[in-house]
């Protein structure tokens, strides 16, 4: 996955970035499997992998598929940043428990009731669905407005800068054919 | 002491791939001009964020979080859950972030950012 991210800041074509980010994605899909996320594997191989690289392609349609390579400055600065607060995020991540330990605070929360009463209360072998579905229904209703938002964005956005554009072409285009 | 230590770099060393995985992705958005190659940045310092949290819930011999007879030890649902919804927003906001850059196409002709700074001064 490393090689993967550097093989996409290091290509120009566009084209081969976005491919480049579906196999991320993909293998994105393949880590999530492993640390026992089936429903997030799923999601993300679907979703990520899948419809963001349609969207990135028809963008790519409607736009260039080469970029200018960056100012060398530019690169200088930002590999200073980001080695900057790469090294305060691994710093952070020295108090953090161990990988796995089942004593770590993120498990003795609700995740212990959620597993043990939800098999019961739901009625559904899949934890997952149930906290997702029921305890934390809310959140996925959020989750609906905000994919709805952002459809009514893409289409505003989209929808009004094009139809005042396309008409005149068209016209023009049929002087063109007629004179 | 030494055990500890041995088991100790490789448990947090996991969390040390996640940081360079959201480092490469903050770097393609902060050095490079382009701006559909700025959205595939964010969206590889996403997916290391979402990384980060299943990473988080993950018990040592325990298993996917669907409920069978004779499986006591089960990975934390809550991140899981909460990671589904944060992947559907991101492809919410991915969509929106690319309608944006093609309008921004139209207006100016160019998705580079420099290109874009010099027709904004000329005007």
């Amino acid at each position: 996955m490393t090689f993967t991210g550097l093989a996409i800041a290091l290509l120009h074509n566009l084209f081969a970035v976005v491919m480049l980010s579906s196999i991320f994605s993909l293998l994105g899909a393949a880590v999530y499997v492993a640390l026992d996320a089936v429903d997030v594997a799923f999601t993300e191989a679907a979703v990520g992998a899948g419809i963001a690289t349609v969207l990135m392609l028809g963008t790519l349609a409607l736009t260039t598929s080469d970029e200018k390579p960056a100012r060398p400055l530019q690169v200088l600065s930002a590999l200073i940043v980001v080695t900057g607060t790469g090294m305060v995020l691994i710093y952070g991540t020295l108090d953090m428990p161990d990988f796995g330990d089942p004593a770590a605070p993120i498990h003795n929360h609700v995740a212990p009731r959620y597993l043990g009463a939800s098999g019961e209360e739901i009625g559904i072998p899949n934890v997952v669905t149930s906290v997702l579905a029921s305890y934390r229904g809310y959140d996925t209703l959020g989750e609906v407005f905000v994919v709805f938002t952002a459809a009514a964005g893409v289409l505003a956005i989209l929808g009004r800068g094009r139809r005042p554009k396309r008409r005149p072409k068209r016209k023009q285009n049929m002087k063109e054919i007629s004179s | 002491m030494s055990l500890e230590t041995e088991f100790y770099f490789p448990s947090l060393g996991l969390y040390w791939i996640i940081i360079v995985l959201m480092m490469i992705g903050f770097y393609i958005v902060i050095a490079h001009g382009n701006l559909v190659k700025k959205i595939v940045g964010l969206n590889v310092f996403q997916v290391s964020v979402f990384l980060l949290f299943i990473t988080m819930g993950k018990v040592l011999g325990g298993t996917a979080p669907i409920l069978k007879e004779g499986v006591s030890t089960y990975s934390n649902p809550l991140p899981h859950v909460l990671i589904l919804t944060a992947i559907v927003v991101g492809v919410a906001t991915t969509a929106l972030g690319l309608a944006l850059v093609v309008r921004v196409r139209e207006a100016f002709g160019t998705v580079e950012e420099d290109d874009i700074c010099a027709l904004e001064n000329d005007a």
